[in-house]
């Protein structure tokens, strides 16, 4: 593939735009958005990453559990009296806080009980016999292929059609996107504000629920050295149970927010693409290392538009990856290196 | 640390609570300063209703007049025996619907048939491919193998079209589509095979005339997906829009894409007059919905991949005004009540056209074909109104005449 410069735009045989302007233009905009996306995936970057701190497990079932956290949402709108209509419901600014606030409970509720079920089911019985590593991996990967199927073929039947299926869910809207104010022309809907500050509130409690109590002081213990955290009286079983429960609780509120701003995402196969990327936040940030997930997982959600600007819109995934391996040329840890931080210490 | 164990699973609780009370006081926050969040509810139900037909200059054309349609009950006093038409097409799957309306549509057409004529009982085969060329390929023997066959609706997707088609062209078993509108399908030389709808490249050059006349749009921004269908699609509105179409703001989504913000941006930093999407619904439907929530508010234009009640569905409110473009026509009143009272659900897109091919066939019985080489000479020569359009074909199995519906969501 030859590059030619040409006019002041590269060519690679006409297959790849390079458009400098298009990203000048819409640079402020194209940040509000990224980062809006990049607060989603370094939720679900959170339950990869503890994970692995602590099991040395990439449970690749999470983005699963993120896909149910948005039926989880979605059930509890129903429950609520909610259905499925193109207009939005006019509740006043209050109430519909009040019921975002239980949608978000809904989808942590059913994304932290399915992380912990799947935590007791799968992998349990595989960590009680000892089974290597590699196991687990296809276990995380079976388990993935279940819960979508489930979604996909077993729950329109539970449901009598109303839950899953072949197509996405009907949206139910609460919130219509409305602008709020532009920061250097670039619109800032109260979607946009409530994503990222609910996104950021929730890395800063887990930050601190990691660093400085006892239960968190338990995570790190058992991911620094789990022989030793074992014989201090840390129940390391329970602190794997816990470990899931806030990777779940994370994800299923980061699926409740992904729902505000794609609010037809609701399909079984919604979390794939998503968790991959948080995953692959992850490992950007480094692996094991929550502040690197939250760094991850904004940079790859800017980077990504970014890209999609200069490239043209359908190598979005492309540019995802191709950012991932080249800090991981450089950094072969990630960014700010593997392990849970300052935990280790 | 035993107490801690003890109370782990309730703190957990506590935990939750926690992350959740803050995520509220947060949204609190955010939706204080969205005083304007909730938008007021209209009370009208959206749907796609038919605009006008065109012709491939984007000029409009006539409706066909329903009162010369041909009639599949005939004079009454046909014979024959023992032969059946089959239809082939998705029945099962993800993309059932739409092989469901065109065999429910070809239903009307055999019972309205087998009523009026006592001594020429012809039967209606089903044989599902669930759409995939690749099952198609394994049913497409038994289609051929049942020899009271002797005309075939369909098959319904381009896909399993291009897959099976040599086989039924060894057969010499006549191929009549009421969907597949891949241009490339009447280019292999297959004598059997009669497209009963306007094939893309048509359906794609008369939306793009319709564009800048009727619409008057100066700037068009192209959407595509990734299938065939969109790439295709998008090649020949692009061409035939010519400077109207703004390369700089072209994009091109991915199937299974839902969030398209990078496009959004583009295209509302370009600020064009029209948006044209070249996909299906499943894409086409979240990314108008996001177009709209970003502020364009720019003519959105699509195809027959998203001419379905589920685009409106998935893009509610934003869907309104919409245009959705089809080579298929809309259903007559009579015929809608009629399929109401057969099928039990209302006609959807090719159900016109799997009642109007099916009454070709039927015609084609009644006048005495009783093998499969009449039943393709037959077809070959027709000319004669059908519900939704004029039906006749020129060498290579394309309608002489095509036209294309514009439909909007209202």
């Amino acid at each position: 593939m030859s590059l030619l410069l040409h006019g002041g735009q590269l060519y690679a045989d006409g297959v790849i735009d390079f458009d400098l302007g298009r990203l000048a233009d819409n640079f402020w905009a194209l940040t509000v958005d990224g980062l809006t996306y990049g607060a989603i995936y370094a939720l679900v970057a959170v339950g990869y990453t503890l994970v692995y701190g602590v099991l040395r497990l990439i449970n690749f079932a999470h983005s699963e559990i993120f896909m149910l956290g948005m039926f989880g949402q979605y059930a509890m709108l129903m429950l609520l009296g909610f259905y499925p209509s193109g207009n939005a419901f006019d509740k006043g600014v209050l109430l519909t806080v009040v019921y975002l606030c239980l949608a978000m409970i809904g989808g942590m509720v059913v994304s932290g009980g399915a992380a912990v079920g799947l935590e007791r089911l799968a992998y349990a019985p595989l960590r009680k016999r000892g089974a290597p590593s590699l196991v687990f991996l296809i276990t995380a990967i079976g388990a993935s292929f279940i819960l979508q199927e489930f979604v996909h073929f077993v729950l329109p039947k539970l449901t009598g059609g109303e839950l899953g299926g072949v197509n996405a869910q009907q949206p139910i809207r609460l919130v219509v996107p409305t602008t709020q104010f532009t920061i250097f022309g670039a619109d800032v809907t109260n979607v946009d504000l409530v994503i990222i500050v609910a996104a950021l509130a929730l890395a800063f409690v887990t930050d601190r629920f990691i660093n400085a109590t006892k239960f968190g002081r338990g995570i790190r213990a058992v991911a620094q050295d789990p022989v030793t955290a074992t014989l201090m009286g840390v129940s390391r079983e329970r602190i794997i149970m816990l470990t899931f429960l806030i990777g779940g609780v994370l994800a299923g509120a980061a699926a409740m927010l992904y729902t505000l701003r794609v609010p037809s995402g609701i399909i079984f196969s919604g979390g794939f693409i998503l968790g991959i990327k948080a995953f692959s936040a992850a490992v950007l940030g480094g692996i094991g290392n929550l502040r690197g997930a939250l760094l991850g997982g904004l940079l790859l959600g800017v980077m990504e538009l970014y890209g999609q600007a200069v490239f043209g819109t359908e190598w979005r995934d492309v540019v995802a990856f191709v950012l991932l391996i080249l800090v991981l040329m450089f950094r072969p840890t990630g960014i700010l290196g593997e392990s849970l931080g300052r935990a280790r210490a | 640390m035993r107490t801690a164990r003890r109370t782990t699973g309730g703190v957990a609780l506590a935990l939750t609570a926690i992350l959740a009370i803050t995520g509220c006081s947060e949204q609190s926050q955010g939706g204080d300063e969205a005083s304007g969040g909730s938008s007021e509810s209209s009370s009208a139900e959206l749907a796609i209703q038919p605009l006008i037909q065109i012709d491939a200059e984007g000029a409009e054309a006539p409706a066909a007049e329903t009162s010369s349609a041909a009639d599949p009950a005939g004079d009454g006093s046909a014979t024959c025996d023992g032969v059946a038409i089959a239809m082939a097409g998705a029945l099962t799957g993800p993309n059932a619907a739409l092989g469901t309306n065109i065999l429910n549509g070809a239903k009307v057409a055999v019972d309205k048939h087998n009523a009026a004529n006592a001594d020429c009982q012809v039967e209606l085969k089903q044989f599902d491919t669930e759409g995939d060329p690749q099952k198609a390929t394994q049913v497409a023997p038994s289609i051929v193998a049942d020899d009271a066959v002797i005309g075939l609706l369909g098959p319904a997707f381009s896909g399993e079209t291009k897959a099976t088609g040599a086989v039924f062209s060894q057969a010499g078993l006549l191929s009549l589509t009421a969907s597949a509108t891949n241009p490339g399908l009447t280019e292999n030389g297959w004598t059997n095979f009669f497209r009963g709808l306007g094939n893309d490249d048509s359906q794609g050059g008369a939306v793009a005339n319709y564009l800048t006349g009727t619409l008057g749009a100066a700037k068009v921004c192209v959407i595509q997906d990734d299938t065939d269908y969109g790439v295709g699609l998008a090649e020949v509105v692009t061409e035939t829009l010519g400077d109207a179409a703004d390369s700089s703001c072209s994009a091109k989504v991915k199937t299974g894409d839902k969030d398209f913000s990078a496009t959004v941006e583009i295209v509302k930093s370009a600020e064009p007059d029209a948006i044209y999407y070249a996909g299906y619904y499943a894409e086409g439907a979240p990314f108008l919905s996001q177009l709209r929530a970003g502020g364009v508010d720019a003519t959105f234009v699509s195809d027959d991949g998203a001419n379905d009640p589920e685009f409106v569905k998935q893009a509610g409110d934003a869907s309104k005004d919409a245009y959705l473009t089809c080579p298929c026509g809309p259903a007559p009143t009579d015929f809608a009540t009629e399929y109401e009272d057969s099928s039990g659900q209302a006609p959807g897109v090719y159900s016109v056209e799997g009642y109007d091919l099916a009454t070709i066939m039927l015609a084609a019985i009644d006048s005495g074909v009783t093998d499969r080489d009449g039943m393709v000479a037959f077809v070959k020569d027709y000319s004669g109104d059908g519900l939704a359009k004029h039906y006749e074909w020129d060498a290579t199995g394309e309608l002489a005449d095509t036209t294309t519906w514009i439909y909007q969501v209202k």
